[in-house]
């Protein structure tokens, strides 16, 4: 009221100090060890292609609010963890433009037209990848690999095709597992080191960003899946995006659900996705196109999956 | 269910409800300080309202003189809780007067003398151990006792169950979960005798047979104090808890130690409980032992503004200002008052606002203390669902009643919402939450009221 100059306003009045951008700020620090290992394995490349993705990103979004007369939110972190993951998801071999052409598309149409943040349906990083993979598919299936050496791996060449699931779907050759945990084989930047990709996720997870539910639902399905169909579902855990996607796409705030059951049921249907994608589709590899159906489910999971009031005595549909 | 037989501490988990946060507890400045009486104020200003239920109608006028004790309104109305003079002194006059609610409410203004002269019918009672369930019912109404928590509900109301229902457990809160508030914690420690004496007292009003003290596991000195003097009495049993907020939330409390689950829409005694604050015991027993009606409480004065933080035990209707004022003033200057607890208190725009039966704590923030983040649109992080004592969905409670859509916001469980402030606590988008479940609470019950009309 006039004069007093006190504060008047609704309780609570103590609040964490946790903020939207300090959770993306550690999500991006969380994916510095999956970079690291994209850098020691793909060199310069993958350094410049992260740099033109996060930067592409970055200035599409404040370009788009500021065409729009909106205020420009670019501090909050989410284009950034937005190219970032987009980066990390491409291959390494990409020219530097297609990854800005994701990028921008990331951004301008997945996330922007739909509202901007908190407002898309699916995450943009991943319809970014999707649209690369429609419109230059030769580019997104190119593959070097990080050794030049893989004795497993009869007539070796470098510049293959091959990543360890095409191996494996076409001629059955399975990578060992210590180059797929440490990252040892061809495929996107920040995908080929399982070991860095689990640093980052624990991170996450101690810092309570994330919990388990989806990840663990997600991975869990893959293996039992794998296994029963007479794989190996250890490879199939440590090969492809599976992991990157499990702690760092699929649990996406935005695109996934907020019910705790409605989190498992998620990640259940991210697994069932990728397990038959892997096993009987096209294409050797699913994650990312599992979690975007799966995106599109969640708004239907959620209205499926609301919590049990406290004290409801029976559930009323 | 059975209650084990001591060794809780020991031998179990802690017990506790599921979901809650972990709000920084600031209680180090107050914590270990002793109550402390201060001289009473020249003047109190007596809300004629200061409990849930009907407003007392005043029965003295301007130029009255009146004792500690005296009564001095009361109402006909079923749920309503009688108020005392809390000083000695001359009534000044019966006016409007701001409150805590933020609004104007009438007042008894009392000019103190000074002397503290009790009333003549202030005497202890030798037949304490005597009186029956409906006397002590009746002496605890006379005495103007309402839950000293916070919500200020008329103990006799809650002591007497309604037609077709009983109460088996009484629980005692003495959780005191709200960060900074430590004036429940101190009564332990320096009056468990009296918690314990007011106990007895509630479980034969309520006529039960076992009686459980819930108390956060931060409070170690009270739950020795408090084991002392229950004095292996079997059915007393003292209950250790997680340190946690809402922990002190009847619903959650009588979860995390009985499990037993208030139904939505219900009262504990649905599940034969009746909760009483610490607090309150302490009043009762004061009022039934002592024959002294409620005219004083205890209240935690803190915050980094305050000079030197206190708990202070002051007349009712003393002054927000005056009670600074025996705090040593101000360090730096406040941005925010709020009387309560951070998480549930009610900021104020003046300190000229007289506390009541229901003030725990007085809470001074400093500009940095009290800035207002802007909202940042809602990322569905899912951690107002995760913390929601009541395992509600604050995001989309407040969603639709942002966009107005009343009907939904109902659907999702609007009413259940007890408003512990959690949902907002968390969220790192600085959304104002509760502020927007209020909003829905006040337009669904309008809604209601207006189809019954």
């Amino acid at each position: 009221m006039e004069g007093s100059g006190l504060i008047v306003s609704s309780s609570p009045h103590q609040h964490t100090t946790v903020s939207t951008p300090i959770i993306m700020s550690d999500v991006i620090l969380a994916l510095m060890p999956a970079c690291f290992a994209g850098v020691w394995f793909f060199r310069l490349r993958a350094l410049a292609m992260m740099a033109v993705c996060v930067g592409s990103a970055v200035i599409t979004e404040a370009a788009l609010q500021r065409l729009g007369g909106k205020p420009i939110t670019v501090r909050d972190y989410s284009a950034a963890v937005t190219g970032l993951l987009l980066a990390l998801v491409l291959p390494p071999d990409l020219p530097l433009w297609t990854g800005a052409i994701g990028a921008i598309f990331s951004v301008a149409i997945a996330k922007f037209v739909f509202g901007g943040l908190g407002r898309n349906i699916f995450n943009p990083a991943l319809i970014g990848r999707a649209f690369l993979l429609a419109s230059w598919p030769v580019f997104m299936t190119k593959w070097s690999w990080p050794i030049i050496q893989a004795s497993w791996i009869p007539e070796f060449d470098a510049v293959t095709t091959a990543t360890p699931l095409v191996l494996m779907k076409d001629m059955g050759i399975k990578a060992p597992y210590a180059n797929l945990f440490f990252g040892q084989v061809a495929g996107c930047i920040g995908e080929t080191s399982a070991l860095a990709i689990l640093i980052g996720a624990a991170y996450l997870i101690y810092r309570g960003h994330i919990n388990l539910r989806i990840p663990l639902s997600f991975i869990g399905t893959v293996a039992v899946l794998t296994a029963l169909f007479g794989q190996d579902p250890l490879f199939h855990i440590l090969a492809g995006g599976l992991l990157l996607g499990a702690f760092f796409m699929a649990t996406d705030y935005v695109t996934s659900p907020v019910t705790p059951k409605g989190q498992i049921i998620y990640g259940v249907g991210c697994g069932i996705l990728v397990a038959l994608i892997r096993l009987y589709g096209g294409y050797p590899e699913g994650t990312c196109y599992a979690i975007l159906i799966m995106n599109a489910a969640t708004a239907l999971i959620e209205r499926y999956s609301i919590p049990r009031k406290f004290g409801e005595v029976k559930r009323v549909a | 269910m059975e209650l084990s037989e001591g060794g809780v501490l020991e031998n179990m988990a802690l017990r506790t409800f599921k979901g809650g946060v972990h709000p920084r507890y600031n209680k180090d400045a107050t914590f270990k300080k002793p109550i402390k009486n201060i001289p009473s104020p020249g003047q109190v200003v007596i809300p004629l309202h200061q409990h849930t239920g009907a407003p007392c109608e005043p029965l003295v006028k301007a130029g009255d003189e009146v004792k500690v004790g005296q009564k001095i309104g009361d109402s006909k109305a079923r749920l309503t809780a009688p108020v005392h003079a809390s000083v000695s002194g001359k009534v000044k006059a019966v006016v409007n007067h701001l409150q805590s609610s933020g609004m104007d409410g009438l007042c008894v203004v009392i000019e103190s003398d000074g002397l503290d002269t009790p009333d003549e019918s202030i005497r202890p009672r030798d037949n304490a151990d005597r009186l029956g369930k409906e006397e002590l019912i009746s002496i605890i109404r006379e005495a103007g006792i309402v839950g000293l928590g916070g919500a200020a509900f008329p103990t006799y109301f809650k002591l007497t169950p309604p037609a077709g229902k009983t109460f088996d457990t009484l629980v005692l809160n003495g959780a005191e979960c709200e960060p900074y508030l430590s004036a429940d914690h101190r009564l332990m420690v320096e009056r468990p005798m009296d918690v314990v004496r007011g106990i007895k007292l509630l479980m034969k009003a309520s006529n039960v047979g076992q009686a459980v003290i819930g108390i956060e596991e931060n409070k170690p000195d009270a739950i020795s104090a408090l084991r002392q003097a229950v004095d292996g009495d079997a059915k007393i049993e003292i209950v250790p808890l997680e340190v946690k907020y809402p922990q002190g939330a009847e619903k959650q409390l009588i979860w995390a130690i009985l499990r037993r689950e208030v139904p939505s829409g219900g009262l504990p005694v649905d599940v034969g409980v009746v909760v009483n604050n610490v607090g309150t015991s302490v009043a009762v027993k004061e009022a039934v032992i002592d024959s002294m009606p409620l005219v004083k409480r205890v209240v935690t004065v803190t915050g980094t503004c305050v000079r030197e933080p206190q708990n202070l035990r002051v007349p009712i209707g003393t002054s927000v200002g005056d009670m600074i004022e025996a705090c040593g003033g101000t360090r730096i200057p406040p941005k925010k008052v709020i009387l309560g607890g951070p998480m549930m208190g009610v900021a104020q725009h003046s300190t000229d606002v007289p506390i009541t039966k229901g003030t725990s704590g007085i809470l001074l923030l400093s500009e940095n203390e009290a800035v207002l983040e802007e909202p940042l649109p809602c990322i569905r992080c899912g951690k107002c669902v995760e913390v929601c004592p009541m395992h509600l969905m604050p995001l989309s409670i407040a969603g639709y009643a942002e966009a107005g859509r009343f009907d939904d916001s109902e659907r999702f469980g609007a009413l259940d919402c007890i408003e512990c402030g959690c949902c907002s606590f968390i969220c790192p988008s600085h959304r104002r939450l509760v502020q927007g479940i209020r909003l829905a609470k006040a337009e669904i019950r309008a809604g209601q009221s207006a189809r019954r009309a």
